[in-house]
This record gives C-alpha cells, structure tokens and sequence, in this order.
C-alpha cells in the first residue's frame, strides 16, 4: 500500500464570468454567469514512503491544488486521495498532525514573537510531548544552524533565515510526510543551497516523504529522482527527470573557441546555434553522431583552442515539452 | 494540551506580541476608553434634559450601558480573529495555514488576537457601573452578582455570536463586512436603553432576533429588583441570558456550513 494514493483526481470551479466595465459589474450583481474551469482532471499517481516527487508545471496548471488537496484544506469534485490511510479533507486535523507543510510564500511564524516561542507554541498545538520536543527541536536547530537566532522576533529575519525557521517549525512534531510549496522562491544562491541540502538530509537520513513543487529547476536537478509534470490539470509525465529529457530533447551542446576565425561548417546532423567571431556553438543528436566522431572532425581541419560539451539547460527542456505539450500558462 | 489550556497559551502569546509596542497599546487602550466614554456623556445629556425616559431614571439606564459595555469589550477582546476573519484570513489565504493545524479552527480564531486597547472600553464601563451603583440601590449580594455574572456571560456568547455570523459570511463575499457593524455596535447602542422604550416591532427583534434584550434588559430587570413594565414573568428574567448561548450555538452551525463550503471552493 502506497503511502500517498491519488487516483483520478478531479477538481472543477466554477468562476463568475463579467463583462467589463461598470454596466458590466451592474449586470453581474443581477445575474450571474458561471463558466467551469477544470483545474485538475483525471490526475493518478501514487507515492511510497521515503520517496522524494517534484511536482512541476507552469502556473495555473494545478499544482497548488493539488498540495491543497492532499493537506486536507480543499476537497476534490471527484476521485480519491488516500495519505497514510487516511482522506485528508474527511478527517483534516488527525491528517495535518501527520504532515509537514512549507509554502515559501507564506509564514507560519508569529511575526512579532522570538523564533523559540513560536517553537512552543507549536509544539503545544501539535501536542507533542516536551521531552520528545526538545529533543526534535535541539535536532533541527543544529541541522539549520538556528541558534543565534531563536531570540529574534521572526520581523527581524532576513528571508533566508525564516525559511530555515520555517522548516524547523513544519518538522517539530516530526512527520513522516512533508510538502514544500516552492520553498526557494526569493532566495539567495547559498539560502538555496541550503535549503535543498536540508530537504535531501531529511529525506535520506530521516527517511521522510517529500512531496515537492516547484519553479526553481534547479531544485528539481538537486533534489528529485521523479518527477511530475502537470499541465492545465493534466498529468502530462511520471517519472525520472532523464528519461523526461530523453524524450524531449536528446540533443547535446558543442561549444568550440578557434585559435583564428570561425569557419563556416556545413555537417549533416549539426547545426549551427550561436557564433561569434572565433567560437561557435553546435547542436547535434549523439545517437547520431558520436560525440567523439564530431570532434575529430572539426580538429582535423581547424585550429582549435578550447572546446567542451554540454547539455541543453534544465529550464529549456521543460520549455520544450511544455510546448510539445502544448501546456504553457493557463 | 487540551483546547482550553492552549486557548490560555494563544491569549499569553498575543499579549506578549502586543508589549513590543508598549506605547502604542497604551495609547490605544486610553483612546479607546476616551472615545467610548463620550457614550456616556451622550446618555447623561439625554436624562438631563428630558428628567427621565420611559419611566426609568440615569443611574437606572447607566447599570444598562454599563453591563452591556462589559460584555461587548469583552467579546471583542475575545473574537478578534473572526471580526477581521474576511480581510485577514480569507483574502490573504492565511487561513489554510489554520486549516493545516491540527486544531479546531473556531479555537485558534479566537486565539488569534487579544486586544489589549478593549480594555479601555472595559474600563470605562466598569467605573460607569460603579457610579451607577452610586446612584441607585442595588443590594450587591450573591443572588445579583451571580445573575450579572451570568449576564455578561450571556451576553460576551451573543456578540461573539455575531462576529461569528459575520466571519462566516466572509466565506461567501470575501470580505469583512462593515455592514455587519450595524449589528454588533449598533447592538451596543440599542441594548444600553431600556427595551420599554421602543417600538413594539422592534422589542420583538430584540428579544426574539438578535435577542439583546435577554442578556441586558430582563437581567437587569432582576438585579434592580422590579418587575417588568412589558409583563414578563419574574422568574424569567434571570433565565433569559441563556438566550444567549443559543445564539453562539446557532453562528456556529451557520460557520460549519461555511467552512464545508470553504472547502469546496478553496476561496
């Protein structure tokens, strides 16, 4: 039995249509027009427990709906959620003692209090016993290096340093299932970095479950072994981030600096991206041409200073199947 | 920790956050009492001029502004989080994150945010009591503090009623709305006057609607010891508070309706 079970899950709104203008919003008092939209139609997946799931897709395809979902705050028009064996929204507060929840937009700290005393707060709202607290808590703070600031009012942190205190107050009472809604937004590099590293320790060594989302492909790169693309409502993949990038775009970079001009190359299978006037960027299919084969061609004849191969950027790979699929923003 | 121990620790917390800004609530809770205070001054003027109204006198009407003062500071003290439930909580989507505490979400609305500065009106009403005492012969003993008592009990459950009522319509238009003010200050105003002196219609929506009446004018009817001059039976009057907490228990099921419906929508 999985521990996060969703099974053709649906969630339809109904959206007032207006016309615009003042006669418009008049009119609308009256009478009012309803137009459905399908934020989620037909969604299945499932999670086993430790599992570590990016959830990505442009805005508005359902993402956050989802997260709502199976933390228990909306209930679906139709299908089934099952976390834990439990239905998040029948039984919503013996599910949310369960779970963690992050949302890299919102705070759930009490602005004008000490870190620590929100700490405790929390620790008597999740009821959990003040032995077992103090042990969790000392155990985060460490982790999140949160000592010089437990005596700070939350007012005072810099972004940075609220998430790590974020963190440290979703895992207090020391779930098994954690969900991230885009936990690194805003951050500086080094707040990011420490911030995927924090999630892959917990999820590694502590063996919690985490159910991520996201804009930030980097963190998809960082932390993700699977992930899930949904546009407009749909689940469009399900699976590991390479064989996704396999099937979009299996194409690697070039990148060659001339010791004098660059020349015109005319290839089969490769295309010129980019050139300057002594380097030049190539596209090519490796299953097609080697990638030893290509560059033994190009020293033969030219001069070459230096030259190396990449792989076309994460964001562009998701760029791409969001067209192939047509998903882009709703 | 159970509901109400933690209720106690949500109350300590916001008194805590509210004495960073020590001037400030200061400030707040005399203007507030100053501000109020002028009420008082507008009740005088009237007894002062016209002698008596409906047969009562000003010390008489000054045991009802006062008591139902108390139990409106009181309740607003208390019920912070659903009087600003639409603009704070829905329309910022803040109250998923009540929603993700495993917590019943009534509990940590009321918790949210004690007023300090409520104090002032509380003040004010309690010196206004004790000068109305001056002025009228009440026999304080334990029959008539327990049925005053349990008059501002009656009556703190009625107003939070209301500002339950009000939360919950912010499930539907979003919005705090000021609309509902008619109700909860307008209340204040209506309940500090004696019921006889108002219309017939309007006696019956004070005693049957939004039942104001039972918590201030027949307890108070009891405490000055006289009977009622509409006719209600004696041994009514004390009972009639418990009107009340019917009125908390209703809001409340009308708030479950919107928090299906919250759900259901997700906004």
């Amino acid at each position: 039995m999985p521990q996060i079970l969703v099974e053709a899950l649906a969630k339809t709104y109904r959206v007032a249509e207006r016309a615009p203008g003042l006669t418009g919003a008049l009119r609308g008092l009256v009478h009012r027009r309803w137009r459905p939209v399908h934020a989620l139609a037909n969604v299945s997946f499932s999670l086993e427990a430790g599992e570590l799931l990016a959830f990505i897709g442009p805005n508005g395809a359902g993402k956050s709906t989802t997260v709502k979902i199976l933390s228990g705050i909306l209930r679906p028009t139709s299908g089934r959620v099952e976390v834990g064996g439990l239905v998040p929204y029948e039984d919503r507060v013996r599910h949310v003692a369960r779970i963690g929840v992050v949302f890299g937009q919102r705070s759930q700290l009490w602005w004008d209090l000490p870190v620590i005393d929100g700490f405790d707060l929390l620790a008597d709202i999740y009821r959990v016993e003040p032995q077992r607290y103090r042990r969790r808590r000392d155990e985060l703070v460490t982790m999140l290096r949160l000592e010089p600031l437990l005596d700070q009012p939350v007012r005072q942190l810099s972004l940075g340093q609220r998430m790590r205190a974020e963190f440290a107050a979703a895992l207090l009472h020391d779930p098994a299932i954690l969900f991230l809604d885009e936990p690194t937004i805003g951050l500086d590099a080094p707040s990011k970095l420490a911030v995927r590293d924090f999630v892959r320790r917990l999820n590694r060594e502590q063996g919690v479950t985490v159910l991520l989302t996201t804009h930030d492909m980097h963190d998809v790169e960082a932390l993700a072994e699977r992930v899930i693309v949904i546009g407009q409502g749909r689940l469009l993949t399900d699976g590991p981030f390479d064989s996704l990038r396999a099937s979009v775009l299996a194409e690697r970079r070039l990148h060659i600096d001339f010791a004098g001009a660059a020349p015109v190359l005319e290839m089969p299978g490769v295309t010129v991206r980019a050139r300057t006037e002594r380097s030049l960027e190539l596209a090519f299919d490796p299953t097609k041409i080697p990638t030893p084969k290509l560059i033994a061609a190009i020293t033969a004849k030219h001069a070459v200073d230096d030259i190396h191969v990449d792989e076309p950027a994460i964001e562009e790979v998701i760029a791409r199947f969001y067209d192939l699929h047509d998903a882009g923003e709703a | 920790m159970n509901a109400l121990a933690l209720y106690g620790r949500y109350v300590a917390t916001s008194l805590r956050a509210q004495a960073q800004y020590p001037t400030a609530t200061l400030m707040l809770t005399a203007g507030h009492c100053a501000a109020t205070a002028i009420e008082i001054l507008c009740v005088f003027a009237l007894f002062h001029r016209f002698g008596s109204v409906g047969g009562w006198t000003f010390g008489e009407a000054a045991v009802f502004y006062a008591l139902v003062n108390i139990m409106f500071s009181l309740a607003d003290m208390l019920s912070r989080g659903f009087e600003v439930f639409g603009t704070d909580f829905v329309r910022t989507g803040a109250f998923d994150r009540v929603l993700l505490r495993p917590r019943a979400a009534a509990l940590q609305l009321a918790g949210y945010e004690v007023r300090l500065s409520r104090l002032g009106r509380l003040l004010q009403a309690a010196v206004v009591l004790v000068f109305a005492t001056s002025l009228v012969p009440i026999a304080w003993d334990a029959s008539t503090i327990a049925i005053a008592v349990w008059a501002v009990a009656g009556g703190v459950a009625l107003f939070m009623g209301i500002l339950v009522l009000q939360a919950t319509l912010a499930f539907w238009t979003v919005d705090s709305l000021e609309i509902m003010n008619v109700l909860t200050y307008g209340g204040v105003q209506a309940a500090q006057y004696p019921l006889n002196i108002y219309a017939a219609w309007f006696r019956q929506v004070l005693t049957f609607g939004l039942p104001l009446a039972c918590v201030a004018y027949y307890p108070v009817l009891a405490i000055l010891k006289r009977p009622d001059p509409l006719g209600a039976p004696d041994w009514l009057l004390p009972l009639a508070p418990i009107a009340g907490f019917a009125f908390l228990a209703l809001s409340f099921v009308a708030w479950r309706a919107g928090m299906a419906r919250y759900t259901s929508t997700g906004s």
